[in-house]
């Protein structure tokens, strides 16, 4: 047994308990942590098959991006549990047909995939298990087939994204305008300001001569 | 690196039998640690001194001579307190919190080489790995804010996560200049590939390493690691004048003393980072003088002082200007560099044949 071994089985382990945590656990931030310890776990079981480079996206975008803000938002709301779980058996029959389907989906890959046949020569490429590859290692092999072979592909995927993002970034973009706008301060002019902007010296006689004539007195107005 | 490990191995690879690759790491992981934590002990030292002294004080000097020992004497101070856990808190979350704080910082120096060959794991995505570890720094701070069941730490953790999430953009378009201009994200590879060129063949070697060509991303990875590592000016996530100290302000003992020490670790990777990305790494900067560690140690010696220099020198950014700066200025220039140097490798001008 390799050295190798232990680790796939430890790997496995604990994205197979991870992955049960986070349906199980109750509070919404324990199964976001969760569900990092699974991302973390499979990145650790890609990088046994030699995939680095996904494994290390994986954990990139998924564990330091994705679910950083997922975290952050799941740990502002104020959830009410007992609501949550109130609609449980009017859902399960709903639930349970998805999740059967699933199943039987995945055995149907599992079985014509993996039971007898061997992997796709594609799949193979990627993962750095056969095809002796030029470069020599997985990022710069990745690399060529990504801008060679499916460059079109690649580019259309990330003018997907960008029209996306644009989208996004529109969506949330605010001018304040009307009652509001007062408030609002531009950093641009904040940044710029001059130190004679920020105070005013006004030459003025040292005292003030009393103003002519009596004040009124206080009683006279009732009169 | 490779002899001890062959010696190493014939002596003790009959006691262990498989697990022998497994004890051969926690030996070099040791090794690289055990100096790494006595220079972040030492690191306390030098920035209370070095701010001392910008500030027209002495510093530490009780303990031992010229206050050497104080270190050790805060260390033993922290260890020897108790660990308050607040009563509304998150038992688990809040222990787990400065673990998850400083494993990432410690894990990310796995792949540094300190020396040709003298390094834990020589493998090809080490920058790609870098990138990935600094992302979930992010995590111990954001759990320990949120389990502490406090306002300010709280606070302290939203700052965190939006600050760090914008400055690791920044950061990485620094990193993709770097890979392309050394076609390799192998940290070896990038430092051997800044001792190749013209200048590096007349015995002037400083002008070919990277910081010439990348001046600009030289200079905004710098200050996006001052950023990152929640340094001043830009330690808004724990600053003191708005919410006490942020996400520590519930820790208290060894627990706070994790927080701490992730935050010098990360200092001193992100000053070994620049020095192997920007400054040719253990490369010496004129021909006669022969390369080693100690030109590492010097340069990244350098950018620790200019990060507690900085520190005693400019005023904290208030929060938007902070957020201000990442999007609006970092990122918008280091895209249009990525495709500047990407533009200028294949034109004929290339320096990178």
């Amino acid at each position: 047994m390799e050295f190798s071994t232990f680790i796939f089985y430890f790997f496995a382990t604990v994205l197979v308990l991870a992955g049960l945590g986070v349906i199980t656990a109750r509070n919404p931030v324990y199964a976001a942590l969760f569900l990092v310890l699974a991302f973390f776990s499979a990145g650790g079981v890609w990088l046994l098959l030699s995939a680095e480079f996904l494994a290390i996206v994986l954990i990139m975008v998924y564990v330091g991006a994705v679910m950083v803000l997922f975290l952050f938002v799941v740990m502002m709301l104020d959830i009410d549990f007992a609501h949550l779980r109130e609609g449980f058996w009017k859902y399960l029959p709903m639930g349970a047909a998805v999740g059967v389907l699933l199943a039987v989906e995945m055995g149907l890959v599992l079985a014509n995939g993996f039971g007898g046949k061997p992997m796709p020569a594609a799949a193979a490429t990627i993962t750095g298990q056969a095809t002796p590859v030029a470069c020599g290692n997985n990022i710069c092999e990745l690399g060529r087939v990504l801008y060679t072979e499916y460059a079109y592909p690649f580019e259309l995927a990330a003018l997907v994204l960008l029209v996306a993002m644009i989208a996004a970034v529109s969506l949330t973009l605010r001018r304040r305008s009307g009652p509001y706008s007062e408030k609002y301060i531009s950093p641009e002019s904040q940044v710029a300001v001059r130190h004679e902007d920020r105070m005013m010296l006004v030459k003025m006689a040292a005292e003030k001569e009393a103003p002519e004539g009596p004040a009124a007195p206080a009683g006279a107005e009732g009169q | 690196m490779d002899a001890i490990k062959q010696m190493l191995g014939n002596l003790l690879e009959p006691l262990f039998g498989p697990l022998w690759p497994a004890v051969w790491a926690l030996i070099t992981i040791v090794a690289l640690l055990a100096p790494l934590m006595l220079c972040v002990a030492y690191l306390t030292y030098f920035e209370r001194k070095v701010i001392g002294a910008i500030q027209l004080r002495v510093g530490p000097n009780r303990v031992g001579p010229l206050g050497l020992l104080q270190p050790i004497a805060d260390a033993v101070k922290l260890l020897l307190k108790e660990v308050i856990i607040p009563s509304g808190a998150n038992k688990a979350l809040f222990v787990i919190g400065p673990i998850l704080a400083i494993a990432p910082s410690l894990a990310a120096w796995a792949v540094v080489p300190l020396d040709k060959g003298v390094v834990v794991a020589d493998i090809n995505a080490g920058l790609l790995y870098l990138v990935a570890i600094v992302s979930i720094e992010v995590y111990g701070i954001i759990i320990a804010g949120w389990a502490s069941n406090s306002k300010y730490a709280f606070l302290g953790a939203m700052r965190a996560t939006a600050q760090m999430v914008s400055y690791e953009v920044s950061l990485g378009f620094a990193l993709i200049c770097v890979l392309l201009i050394s076609s390799s994200l192998n940290m070896t590879d990038i430092v051997t590939r800044q001792g190749e060129g013209t200048f590096a063949s007349m015995g002037l070697g400083f002008l070919s390493w990277n910081w010439l060509p990348l001046l600009p991303m030289f200079v905004i990875y710098f200050v996006s690691g001052l950023a990152e590592t929640n340094r001043a000016p830009f330690d808004v996530v724990e600053g003191e004048s708005e919410i006490v100290a942020g996400h520590m302000v519930e820790y208290s003992g060894m627990a706070f003393a994790l927080f701490f020490l992730a935050e010098y670790a990360n200092m001193i990777l992100v000053s070994v980072m620049t020095s192997i990305l920007f400054l040719g790494g253990w490369l010496s900067p004129v021909g006669f003088m022969p390369d080693g560690f100690h030109w590492l140690a010097l340069k990244t010696a350098f950018f620790l002082f200019v990060f507690l220099w900085v520190r005693a020198t400019f005023p904290r950014f208030r929060y938007d200007h902070v957020m201000r700066l990442g999007w609006k200025v970092f990122v918008p220039i280091t895209i249009v560099w990525v495709v500047v140097v990407a533009g200028w490798m294949m034109s004929p001008l290339s320096i990178w044949k």
